[in-house]
């Protein structure tokens, strides 16, 4: 196709164009039998005319989900150990490393050491394990937030908004993130549970690092303890979870 | 400019049959492919699943683990191994709590288990994943941008299997979790997430179920911005962000809201670059970009009322029509099976709007529109079209019609067999005659009444056919 050398200019030029020709119809233009009328045309999802264009962006897909699935070369390096406190992870290779950092430490409570798969669930878990307005405070409404983004409720109790989230939110039964809080008394029904169904998997704590130092003696062990009690061997004790026991503002369940 | 896809970026043949075929190979040489990794490592069967998961799961040595799942890994990615794997009781089970147990590396190989899982065409396997879902959501609001990445495409790839899973993701929070992911920083995640929210879209209950939460989100703002041109713009995460507003467009939901938030302006300005890039650069791919854009435009533009189109002042700017032009010739050497498409909206911008037209006319445009005459028939009753919607606005618009090659064309493409192509034709001819009688003469003279002989018996052409004739004799 041969352009006009002008064309390209115009395109990077300023907006604008020239101004229109006067429009004059004759209405015999539209007089049977000639039926022209211009028309403006939209195709709907599935129409034939997009089968062409639909072919190619299904074959451009499949070479990037093609690339996708291989898992990438992993960048060797001498071994190093991670630096945070308390942790004593070994790694050969950095995006081992970067996604152990960005897991484990990333949203890590300060007090308890516990990590966090996401900033908004660590928020949570402070306000709900480390806020002593926060326990007042629900012991008068319902304070425990719905832990999927963007929906409002608040529930009574943490086992509330479990069934809330099985129920509405088509989350699992055994759902994991959502520990409760078992300050309050025995060992609960939901705690007997949780411990159930966590020893289909492995480690005891989805999700929640816990340097507990072996020196805790099972009566100082709180309820909220009870289920670290398969502490993998690699984990490192250390200064971490002190701190959290040093911390005196709040009312210290297990003691 | 699109990183590592490039290489793998290969250009088809037009034509839908050798697509089909191109498609049919192109799927043959990855199973191929795939098979011929099968002879490193064998079909799993069920004691060596039941094996490696146990290993990963309650072995002391970290590394042993890890290797455990790399191995199960390997194997899921056999349909026969998918298959025993998501019939063994418990499997799915102990998986997910390698997902969501407190070893990072862990988690990583369990979620590429699900990814492997994610690749099956079955939706019983999609399915059977369920029980992952709503941790791959919550680890989209994590920081690791590699695992995010592959959450994303484990969910992209189960989207479009299971109509079940997509039933179970949208309570789950699907829609904020991808808002959330759509501000990463990170190119890969955000081009993981337009293929994701593309794949949504894709679903057939999305107009009803799916398109309204996403209107209703902040996705809409992040996925126009991320299509602005500029120095930022990258083409691969806004190749997935204007298929998704493709689908969101094409399915008619809500598009006056898609105006009002400039959707409108942002596509011409991505139009402009495209065809300014488009000249710069030898980059194979681009088309990938401009059909989804072209496709939104066109169809925006069908929802412009009349009235409104004058208020729309990217509608006036006469350089759409030379952009346009630009990247029809690129489409006409690199892939003309999409001119079609451009020539819509080379319609749509021109059909009322004699602003488009006079500028088609004074970019002297008419020419090179001229030469995708005969091209295929489709193309032919496109720009025949196209021309029509000039010659309609008057005489003013005639008298730059003819004199010049336009009737030497019509006289070819009357001689033509199909009827669509002829029926234009004759469209055309009348509004030339009517708007520029000279024309009439200078078309006897060319034996054009001999041309329109051989269609007189045509049932859908004969009245016009004739009505062309009389015209022209008595003009």
């Amino acid at each position: 196709m041969l352009l006009p050398t002008a064309l390209r200019a115009r395109v990077a030029g300023a907006p604008g164009a020239a101004e229109p020709l006067p429009v004059e119809r004759n209405p015999e233009a539209r007089a049977a039998p000639f039926r022209f009328v211009p028309r403006l045309v939209r195709f709907p999802r599935e129409h034939e005319f997009f089968e062409d264009g639909d072919v190619q962006r299904h074959l451009y897909l499949q070479d990037v989900l093609t690339q996708v699935a291989e898992a990438p070369e992993k960048s060797r390096v001498p071994e190093f150990t991670c630096q945070v406190a308390g942790c004593c992870q070994v790694f050969a290779a950095l995006e081992d490393y970067q996604h152990h950092y960005h897991m484990m430490h990333g949203n890590a409570c300060s007090l308890c050491s516990r990590a966090f798969p996401s900033e908004h669930l660590l928020d949570t878990h402070i306000l709900e394990w480390h806020d002593s307005l926060f326990q007042i405070l629900a012991e008068r409404q319902d304070m425990y937030q719905c832990l999927v983004e963007g929906c409002p409720e608040k529930f009574k109790t943490t086992q509330d908004r479990k069934d809330h989230m099985v129920r509405l939110h088509l989350y699992p039964a055994d759902f994991r993130f959502d520990k409760p809080k078992t300050n309050r008394g025995p060992a609960t029904p939901e705690t007997v549970a949780d411990l159930s169904t966590r020893t289909l998997a492995d480690d005891g704590d989805a999700m929640e690092v816990c340097c507990e130092p072996t020196s805790l003696t099972p009566a100082r062990v709180g309820e909220r303890r009870t289920y670290n009690h398969r502490i993998p061997s690699t984990i490192c004790f250390g200064q971490g979870a002190l701190r959290g026991f040093k911390s005196t503002k709040k009312r210290n369940k297990h003691h | 400019m699109w990183s590592r896809r490039q290489s793998h970026l290969r250009r088809v043949a037009c034509g839908v049959e050798e697509l089909r075929c191109r498609r049919r190979e192109q799927e043959a040489a990855l199973r191929k492919a795939r098979r011929e990794q099968q002879l490193v490592s064998k079909r799993l069967l069920r004691e060596s699943i039941q094996q490696f998961l146990r290993l990963a799961q309650r072995g002391t040595d970290e590394k042993e683990r890890e290797k455990a799942l790399v191995s199960l890994r390997r194997g899921l990615q056999h349909l026969e191994t998918q298959q025993t794997f998501i019939w063994m009781e418990g499997s799915m089970r102990i998986l997910v709590g390698l997902l969501t147990c407190n070893r990072a590396l862990l988690q990583l190989e369990a979620a590429r288990c699900l990814h492997e899982l994610s690749h099956s065409e079955q939706s019983a396997v999609a399915e059977a994943c369920l029980p992952a879902t709503s941790y791959l959501l919550i680890y989209l609001s994590g920081h690791s941008s590699d695992f995010i990445e592959l959450c994303l495409y484990t969910l992209g790839n189960l989207i479009v299997e299971s109509e079940a899973v997509r039933r179970h993701l949208l309570p789950q929070g699907i829609v904020p979790a991808l808002a959330s992911c759509i501000q990463s920083p990170h190119v890969a995640v955000l081009e993981a997430v337009g293929y994701t929210l593309s794949q949504l879209l894709q679903a057939k209950e999305a107009p009803e179920k799916i398109i309204p939460h996403i209107l209703d989100s902040t996705l809409l703002q992040h996925m126009l911005q991320l299509m602005q041109p500029g120095p930022k713009l990258n083409p691969g995460v806004a190749v997935e962000f204007a298929w998704s507003l493709h689908y969101i467009i094409c399915s008619q939901v809500n598009n006056a809201l898609l105006i009002t938030h400039g959707a409108l302006s942002t596509l011409v300005l991505l139009l402009l670059d495209l065809a300014e890039v488009v000249q710069r650069t030898e980059d194979v791919g681009l088309e990938l970009l401009a059909c989804p854009v072209i496709r939104c435009l066109s169809n925006l533009l069908a929802e412009v009322a009349t009235e409104d189109v004058g208020g729309q002042m990217e509608l006036r700017d006469e350089r759409i029509v030379a952009a346009l032009f630009i990247l029809l010739e690129f489409f006409l050497q690199k892939q003309p099976s999409l001119l079609p498409e451009g020539l819509w909206l080379l319609n749509n911008l021109t059909a009322n709007s004699p602003t488009l037209c006079t500028s088609l006319l004074s970019l002297d445009l008419i020419e090179p529109l001229l030469q995708l005459l005969s091209l295929s028939n489709v193309v032919t009753v496109l720009v025949l079209t196209v021309l029509c919607n000039v010659a309609e606005k008057g005489p003013a618009y005639c008298q730059q019609l003819w004199p010049g090659p336009l009737l030497p064309c019509l006289l070819n493409t009357v001689a033509l067999s199909d009827t669509d192509v002829v029926g234009q034709s004759l469209e055309l001819l009348q509004l030339l005659f009517l708007y520029q009688p000279e024309a009439a003469q200078a078309f006897l003279q060319l034996s054009g009444l001999q041309a329109l002989e051989r269609h007189q018996e045509e049932v859908q052409l004969q009245d016009r056919v004739h009505a062309v004739q009389q015209t022209a004799l008595h003009c």
